[in-house]
């Protein structure tokens, strides 16, 4: 019986691990072009898949309303570029404007969750689509006529308010460039690196702290949770917020290192390619850790990086590898969502079977 | 010695009828206080109010004082009561599944360590010490003389130890002076029950007082140093256990000295058998039947007692076919097909719920819709052809007409038969269940429960429906129900269901001292 | 009948932006008419959803799934050089046929995973727009109109069917009214037959048993319903509908949308439905028919009159704040379904 369980765990991770084993051969890609690209796309998307780890300890699945603080991370930036600043200071003055709207973004999203309990993930998905459109009003309309802005730095469009489409970050490369190491002559952003490094070591922390015991407890079974005197609400409400802090702060290391701000839809799909790369590293939407997080945007994107090349060898037509990707991304998500709803309905047919022969025959178990 | 918990002429009455009155009841450190009556005597109310649970002061409150440790109190929320030092066991788990014994016994009360962080950011972000937690929950385990490693994960030990893990977790609270066990034993074995009864003992020698609720009376009996029995919300006894024995206490349960005291049954053993059950066996949750055998006869009233949890429920169910269920079931001598529903009516058994909301009735929905739907669905009733019998519409007439009959014959309270029956009384929903399984007219008929939750005239309409219908068309009842009462003064024979199997057929004519002690396991 | 408050205000709401829109210039008469067009293009889209919702599947996020089906049906009508009314009926029965197949796949896998369908029924859509994607460049359509010209394989992203069947049905019957609105009787026809179908559907024998199955499964099993067969019949009458929807769509539109398009669907069919008073486990044809036109009404007026007062084209954000705004409020409110 654990075997079989173990099996429905890790049925997304093996097919992708298998899929991409295919892969290499056919996309004719060398050992070192593969280690160059999926190092420099761990780097920049690990911090943010590690960001969707703490709703689900608290039960609330995979928060896809973690776009929310992607786009408080991208108003950031727009505010520090339109105030020129660069390298480290720019990041830092970007964080810092997007703490606080990530803050309110999360406390209203963890608010909308609580109402809508039992269907947290399809409610967090709708819920970044209507922020994104109050997201662009802002951008669009509010920028430039309430808010006024620096017209010589270039962030406007040429009517004279709302933002320009796309943004060249000044502060691009700022934390990639504190420290770089050549190894076997791929580039890779050690101090990047670093940062991810310590987010880990804080949600390993964290989960150690009372309020990480609460939180899991309150993932685990929320009404014994309120019986024991945990303010269930309130737990579930910060840890969206904490979630889309650190979504806020993925989006900025991640821009930094891309260098440009899509202005518009740079967030959409930003949740999809994390929850992707996160079940993909055999987490479901009931557990997951840090080594999903890491093994499995490596994985993600390691596939990330074969499947337009493999397409294209394969069919002799790029778009098609370009779709396939896509396809792959949404696929894993569904299959895994699959994978696990079923699973869930299987589980509580196999606990009662437990329970059933426990009570009719206790000594086996002994 | 000073008692710890004293309660003064507790009362509780919902709409006028009192189901808690005068209750006086004193609790001393280190002493075991045995609480025992029939379903409804006013136990889990007792214990409810003590709780300060919210469905009491949404109710209206309680009569009544509650002293504990010297000071009057009234507790607005369990939570209260628990950090007052008020402890409760009860047979559904309260344990996170996912968690080890020891994050589960410590609960909410983690040993934590201070860190720089905590200092600075507050207490909620201090760090788990788990070495300090397993040290204390193993120091109550031992105190059990349960051997658990307090780092098994819950959902990985057996039923009965999870029992063990609740007792450690209120004991090893600093405040606990009082334990409530409401039905502890319940999930138990009885080598588990044995273990747990010496348990008991041990918390209670170190000056813990327990009140110890169960329908097991041998139980009682061995572990309480008192015994206080309740009946139809009156305390009609608080002895020694010393002075007490078995059938004085079945007695007091029920009110009424040893003997026959109905008539006999009125179908003879001439008629012919309807009905014909062998092995059955049910897969329902928490109503677990494991081999049941009985035939009911022509026309006749058959009554199934027994306590919660024992299967009474699941055989109804299995045999409609909504649980997953096995062995031989005969229709007049036809074998009957199980684990299907539309095979079951088609054959001529109706089925009455003991979960109409959730099952028996579609809320949002009318009366008349739901009481045609079955007749509808299964035979095809209240259906119109049109387009020359093209398409066949819902015959709204008809369904409002077969309706109109049953509101009037059954005295359903409602502004017509377009009425939602979300918005019926309990009373008047049970008896729109019940329309729903006569318009299948039904040569054999289940109902679980008819009863439970609705007021005293709704339960005598109920009841005269059921009798009135079997002997107006011949149909046999098979009547499951908690209230033994009402089923000795209805069904000619009654089968008590103990732990899933038959533990007798008794007339229902039978004493009901009888009853209880089938009911006991006796 | 009962209207509710929320309808009235909407409909104060959208007297005002016409009153409005006059005063700022714009034409009454052509934004009604783009008001009835868009109501007719849409509204069978609306109407797939009420199966779905009545069957308790929830709100069908995956209404792409129907889409394709119909655009295949309308592209092999294209492979056919079908035109007409001919052309249009052509294609609506192949892409039944397709919905047929294809809703009895996704409803046979909404069965596996009760209680998150509509989360899954995203994703499903998603994943299947994109296999089909990798497909509308492989398969191998050859009519000039469909395929890339020079240097491009596969579809085009946009086909016209200018010379096939474009508003082949808007043209039976039509009626106009002044020099600005023409009403499409035909289509109009057509979606009140297809209205009334569904209605008369959920008075039948088989149609209570759906709704019961969709307001209480258990009282529905304990009727000896088989629930799961019932709640497959519903997803494949949605995406029949669905695929229906889409060619009908395209009849107006004078395009065959392939590629990332029918993702564009199913956020505005819920949230028009919802609009109309629809809940997540109930929808009647009052609601699709209301929701339409109000949501239509909606989107057609405000970016219009917004954009002639204070010269801002707002009319994506504010789709994207209305459709979404709409779908969370939906998803918050109390059901008996949430814990």
């Amino acid at each position: 019986m654990k075997a079989k369980r173990f099996l429905t765990a890790s049925v997304v991770p093996l097919m992708f691990l298998v899929l991409s084993l295919v892969a290499i051969p056919v996309s004719g890609m060398s050992a070192r072009y593969i280690f160059s690209e999926v190092s420099a796309r761990m780097a920049r998307n690990c911090f943010f898949v590690l960001s969707l780890i703490i709703p689900i300890m608290a039960g609330m699945g995979i928060n896809f309303g973690m776009v929310l603080g992607a786009m408080a991370g991208q108003i950031g930036l727009v505010f520090a570029t339109s105030w020129e600043l660069e390298g480290v200071k720019g990041i830092l003055a970007s964080a810092v404007v997007g703490t606080p709207i990530a803050i309110l973004l999360g406390a209203f999203g963890g608010q909308v969750l609580n109402r809508a309990r039992g269907r947290e993930m399809i409610t967090s998905m709708m819920l970044g689509l209507f922020v994104s459109g109050i997201y662009q009003f802002f951008l669009l309309y509010v920028c430039g006529t309430i808010i006024p802005f620096n017209e010589e730095s270039g962030v406007l469009l040429s009517r004279g308010y709302g933002i320009r489409n796309s943004l060249m970050l000044p502060m691009a490369k700022g934390i990639d460039n504190i420290l770089t190491v050549a190894i076997g002559g791929v580039k890779l952003p050690i101090a990047t690196f670093l940062v991810t490094l310590c987010l880990c070591l804080l949600t390993y922390w964290f989960r150690n702290t009372k309020m990480g015991q609460e939180i899991r407890s309150v993932g685990q079974d929320a009404d014994i949770s309120e019986i024991a005197g945990i303010d269930v609400s309130k737990r579930r409400v910060q840890s969206i917020i904490i979630s889309t802090v650190l979504a806020c702060y993925g989006q900025i290391l991640y821009l930094q290192n891309i260098g440009t701000l899509n202005t518009y839809n740079g967030a959409d799909q930003a949740a999809l390619f994390a929850a992707a790369a996160l079940l993909v590293g055999g987490a479901t939407v009931s557990k997951a850790g840090v080594v999903n997080g890491i093994f499995g945007t490596g994985l993600f994107h390691l596939l990330f990086v074969l499947m337009p090349i493999a397409g294209k060898n394969l069919t002799g037509n790029a778009v098609v590898g370009e779709y396939l990707r896509m396809f792959t991304s949404y696929g894993v998500v569904s299959v895994s969502l699959v994978v696990h709803a079923w699973k869930r309905q299987k589980d509580r047919e196999m606990d009662r079977e437990l329970l059933k022969r426990k009570i009719q025959d206790p000594a086996k178990d002994e | 010695m000073e008692p710890i918990l004293t309660l003064e002429n507790i009362g509780k009455q919902f709409e006028g009828n009192y189901v808690l009155k005068d209750i006086c009841l004193e609790l001393a450190p280190g002493e075991v206080v045995g609480l025992v009556g029939e379903n409804g005597a006013g136990k889990s109310t007792l214990v409810k109010i003590l709780f300060g649970m919210p469905e009491i002061f949404h109710s209206g409150g309680y009569e009544g004082s509650i002293h504990y440790n010297g000071k009057p109190v009234s507790f607005s929320s369990p939570l209260e009561a628990i950090e007052a030092g008020i402890g409760m066991v009860h047979q559904e788990f309260s344990l996170i599944p996912g968690f080890n014994a020891s994050e589960n016994i410590l609960l909410n009360r983690e040993i934590t360590n201070n860190t720089i962080i905590s200092k600075i950011l507050g207490p909620k972000l201090a760090t788990i010490n788990q070495k300090a937690m397993d040290e204390r929950s193993n120091a109550s385990l031992g105190a059990l003389g349960i051997d658990i490693d307090s780092r098994s994960v819950i959902s990985e030990l057996p039923v009965g130890y999870m029992q063990f893990v609740e007792i450690a977790r209120e004991i090893t609270r600093d405040t606990v002076k009082v334990l409530v066990f409401d039905e502890p034993t319940a999930v138990l074995t009885e080598i588990e029950a044995e273990l747990f009864l010496e348990a008991v003992r041990k918390i209670s020698a170190a000056g813990t007082a327990i009140l110890f609720i169960s329908h097991r009376l041998q139980e009682i009996m061995s572990v309480s140093d008192r015994i206080v029995v309740l009946r139809d919300g009156r305390l009609v006894a608080d002895k020694p256990a010393s002075e007490l024995d078995l059938g004085r206490i079945a007695e007091l349960m029920i009110g009424r000295p040893m003997g026959a005291d109905k008539a006999s049954a009125r179908t003879g053993t001439e008629k012919a058998v309807v009905l014909k059950v062998d092995n059955l066996w049910v897969d329902m949750p928490g109503e677990f039947v494991y081999d049941v055998g009985f035939e009911v006869r022509q026309g006749e009233i058959f009554g199934i007692a027994g306590l919660a949890g024992h299967g009474k429920l699941g055989i109804a169910n299995g045999i409609a076919g909504l649980f997953k269920a096995g062995g031989d079931v005969e229709l007049r001598g036809t074998p009957l097909k199980l684990n299907d529903p539309m095979g079951a009516m088609k054959m001529g058994i109706a089925y009455v719920s003991e979960d109409r909301k959730g099952v028996g009735l579609v809320l949002e929905e009318s009366i008349d819709l739901n009481i045609g739907f079955n007749a509808m669905q299964i035979q095809g009733k209240f259906l119109k052809k049109i387009l020359n019998g093209l398409f066949s519409f819902r015959d709204e007439a008809a369904m409002s007409q077969a309706a109109g009959y049953y509101i009037k014959e059954l005295d359903i309270k409602c502004s017509s038969g377009k009425q939602l029956v979300g918005h019926l009384s309990g009373g008047n929903q049970q008896k729109v269940c019940l329309a729903k399984a006569f318009v299948l007219e039904p040569e054999l008929l289940f109902v679980n429960e008819p009863t439970r939750g609705i007021d005293i005239g709704a339960k005598k309409t109920v009841l005269d429906a059921l009798r009135n219908f079997s002997e107006t068309n011949g149909t046999s009842i098979v009547i499951t129900s908690s209230e033994l009462e009402e089923l000795r003064s209805i069904c000619d024979r009654i089968a008590v269901i103990f732990e899933g199997k038959v533990a007798g057929i008794l007339d229902g004519g039978a004493s009901a001292v009888e009853f209880a002690m089938l009911m006991s396991g006796l | 009948m009962k209207v509710r408050i929320q309808t009235i205000i909407i409909l104060v709401f959208i007297a005002l932006l016409f009153v409005i829109g006059s005063f700022v210039g714009v034409n009454p008469a052509m934004s009604a008419n783009d008001v009835v067009m868009r109501f007719v293009m849409n509204g069978i889209l609306v109407l797939s959803m009420v199966p779905m919702v009545e069957s308790g599947c929830g709100l069908n996020f995956g209404v792409p799934v129907g889409i394709i089906a119909g655009i295949l049906g309308a592209l092999i009508s294209l492979e056919m050089e079908l035109g007409g009314i001919g052309g249009l009926f052509a294609a609506i029965a192949m892409g039944i046929g397709f919905a047929v197949v294809l809703g009895l796949g996704y409803g046979l896998l909404l069965n596996k995973v009760k209680g998150d369908e509509m989360l899954i029924a995203t994703y499903v859509g998603y994943s299947l727009v994109y296999l089909m994607n990798v497909f509308w460049i492989v398969l191998p359509f050859r009519n000039p109109s469909s395929v890339q010209g020079y240097g491009g394989s596969g579809l085009r992203s946009t086909i016209s069917i200018d010379k096939y069947w474009q508003n082949a049905l808007n043209n039976v019957f039509s009626i106009s009214i002044g020099k600005y609105i023409t009403i499409p009787v035909g289509t109009l026809v057509f979606f009140g037959l297809l209205c009334f179908a569904v209605w008369a559907f959920f008075k039948t024998k088989l149609g209570t048993a759906m709704s019961a199955v969709g307001a209480n499964p258990d009282f529905a099993r304990a009727g000896g319903i088989n629930v799961d067969m019932i709640r497959v019949i519903s997803v494949v009458m949605s995406t029949v509908l669905a695929a229906i929807g889409i060619i009908i769509y395209q009849q107006c539109f004078g395009f065959i949308q392939t590629f990332s398009a029918p993702l564009a669907f199913s956020f505005s069919s819920v949230s028009a439905l919802l609009l109309g008073g629809a809940s997540l486990n109930k929808a009647s044809i009052k609601n699709v028919i209301l929701g339409t036109f109000l949501f239509q009404a909606v989107l057609t007026m405000t970016p219009t009159v917004i954009n002639s007062a204070i010269e801002i084209d707002a009319s994506e954000v504010i789709r994207i704040i209305v459709t979404n705004g709409m779908i969370v409020f939906a998803l918050t409110r109390k059901t008996k379904e949430a814990k």
